[in-house]
């Protein structure tokens, strides 16, 4: 018997000392490393020529040659990129642990593309131009109503692969109405300006672009953070979720208006990147040990990471700024989408 | 002998279909009582009400002396835990993980696991005799396997009031019967257990109590013998039984009786 309570204690703290070494992971401290060194690698990268050392300072100079291009041009660029990434992997992760579904995903749902309709109708037909604040904002309520009618479909029943099939069809028309929207804008740049709206660019992006996506991402991804306990109660589903005390709905809404805040902001500043929050969270969540709410803020992190990336990528491949930071993402989101499907048929 | 959980009047139903009219019940702390009947009968919704997951659209619950609508919700989520039926986890979590899940009623927003949880959740494993999964993923488990970690999970919270919908359906008889022996114990260390079963010898075997629902209505409620009475037997369930009894005139049926 003494034996037997020895070894029942030894096993506890053995459980206990594994809990707690498994709550800080290295991969999160890799993840800022990357992200802060690749933010210093897109801040180098770009047509003008000048060296680390003169865009360095010139951040600092008050009217150096290459003070426009560092705080003006790079600057935004770079941090938009974080910014961008950071939205979209914390919004893949909640939406997937919402639905408890690892397919879901603000460009696959089409949270992403009703953001993009949002902020062309802003654009192209003058409303921005009466208050810059109008172009997150109606970006921000594309997303919303696109995350509504998920929600309201998941509350309904509606099993995985059905959310996904609706979330393709309302991917496609706001895709459309973008399409429409921008043929009937009476701006005549509108019809060039499309393809960037549709697949996501960080190019000529500006400090006001910044300013005005970083706020909404950032109160979004608290919200999602604050949904976190409710997503891992979620694992156990709905009603066993409830019996712990867990206010199923409201984690729901605080889900869907976060989502929307960092969704819809980060596309009124780049457009429609997609298959960022597919991928990010889906690669990161074995070192998590599954655990929807774990994931949440490496998401971010990652997705910081992967559009960075990306978006430099596309600088060394085509100087030019001819390719698109989205076209990169949804070359690599695509077949990964492709492939997690194939996955996800073969273990059920 | 105190009543847990005392349904009085009840009826609930799920967007205007009725389904449960007029239940009467007490459910006694110290107690495994047994809830059975047909498919469809509410059982699953009775629980539902019992756990303030399902409004009644007449009459009212007391839970441990308090109405349910007067509890706070993660007092509430102290007092009654639940393990629905066909429970899994949705994602491959560590099974020490998902079994934690059960103290998040005891714990504040954001604050870890404290000491007594992680002793909480040992204890709770070990009961259901799954220590030996605590680091082993959920999908690299068995059914069975997984039906006692997911039990663990319930039992984790410590609550006083037991509800387990259909435990039984995915284990093999030896767990089986170690599952109806845990919910006893469960029972002599004064928690009332609720739980709904398809499997009248397991019932009639291992609860103290009986309740035989039929078509949302309380046909019969008691001790065993009383309440599956052959004719309430043949009305609720269509069924006539062979009892101990007249075992001597028939070949003998193979029922799992005791864990080796």
């Amino acid at each position: 018997m003494d034996g037997a309570l020895q070894q029942d204690k030894d096993r506890r703290f053995a459980s206990r000392i594994v809990s707690r070494f498994s709550h800080a992971s290295p991969i999160t401290l890799v993840l800022v490393a990357l992200a802060f060194a690749l933010a210093a690698i897109s801040f180098l990268i770009g047509p003008a020529h000048f060296g680390p050392r003169a865009l360095f300072f010139g951040l600092f100079a008050p009217h150096d040659a290459a003070t426009i291009v560092a705080r003006e041009i790079r600057l935004p660029r770079a941090l938009l990129a974080l910014v961008v990434g950071a939205a979209l992997g914390a919004s893949g992760a909640a939406l997937q642990g919402l639905f408890r579904n690892p397919l879901a995903d603000p460009g696959v749902t089409g949270v992403t593309s009703s953001a993009g309709f949002g902020a062309v109708v802003a654009m192209y037909f003058g409303f921005a131009a009466v208050n810059p604040l109008v172009l997150p904002a109606s970006a921000i309520a594309g997303a919303l109503a696109t995350s509504t009618i998920l929600y309201f479909l998941s509350r309904s029943g509606a099993e995985r692969t059905a959310l996904i099939l609706a979330g393709a069809a309302i991917a496609s028309l706001a895709t459309a109405m973008t399409a429409l929207a921008m043929s009937l804008a009476p701006n005549p740049y509108a019809i060039s300006e499309m393809v960037r709206w549709m697949m996501g660019s960080l190019k000529d992006c500006t400090l006001a672009d910044l300013a005005l996506a970083t706020p909404p991402v950032a109160l979004g991804i608290v919200l999602l953070l604050a949904s976190a306990r409710s997503l891992d109660a979620l694992t156990l589903g709905e009603e066993a979720a409830q019996s712990l005390g867990v206010d199923v709905h409201a984690a729901r809404r605080r889900v869907v208006v976060g989502v929307a805040l960092a969704t819809g902001a980060a596309t009124a500043a780049a457009g429609a990147v997609s298959f960022v929050g597919l991928v990010v969270p889906h690669l990161l969540r074995p070192f998590y040990g599954y655990e929807p709410a774990r994931l949440i803020w490496p998401s971010a992190l990652g997705g910081a990471v992967l559009v960075s990336a990306a978006d430099i990528a596309v600088r060394l491949i085509a100087p030019d700024g001819q390719l698109l930071v989205g076209v990169m993402t949804a070359m690599i989101g695509a077949p990964f989408f492709i492939w997690l499907i194939l996955r996800i048929r073969r273990e059920s | 002998m105190s009543a847990a959980i005392v349904f009085d009047r009840v009826s609930a139903g799920y967007r205007g279909r009725a389904v449960l009219g007029d239940v009467n019940a007490s459910i006694i702390s110290g107690q495994v009582t047994g809830l059975v009947g047909p498919n469809g009968a509410g059982k699953t919704t009775l629980l539902r009400v019992a756990l303030g997951l399902l409004d009644t659209t007449q009459g009212d619950v007391r839970v441990l002396d308090r109405n349910l609508r007067e509890w706070p919700r993660d007092a509430r989520a102290r007092a009654i835990a639940y393990l629905p039926q066909g429970a899994d986890a949705h994602w491959p979590v560590e099974a020490w993980k998902l079994v934690a899940l059960g103290r998040m009623p005891h714990r504040a927003p954001f604050a870890p696991l404290s000491p007594e949880d992680a002793i909480a959740v040992d204890k709770a494993l070990a009961r259901c005799d799954a220590v030996q999964f605590v680091s082993r993923r959920m999908d690299e488990l068995s059914a069975g396997e997984r039906a006692r970690v997911l039990l663990a999970r319930a039992l984790a919270t410590q609550a006083p009031i037991l509800l387990v919908d259909e435990p039984a359906a995915h284990l093999d008889p030896v767990h089986q019967l170690r599952l109806m022996e845990l919910l006893r114990e469960e029972a002599a260390q004064g928690a009332a257990v609720i739980v709904t079963l398809h499997d009248l010898a397991l019932a009639s075997r291992f609860c103290d109590e009986i309740v035989v629902l039929q078509s949302g209505h309380v046909v019969s409620q008691g001790v065993p013998d009383e309440a599956l009475s052959d004719g309430v037997l043949a009305a609720a369930f269509g069924v006539t039984v062979l009892k101990a009894s007249s075992l001597a005139q028939v070949r003998l049926p193979i029922i799992p009786w005791r864990r080796l």
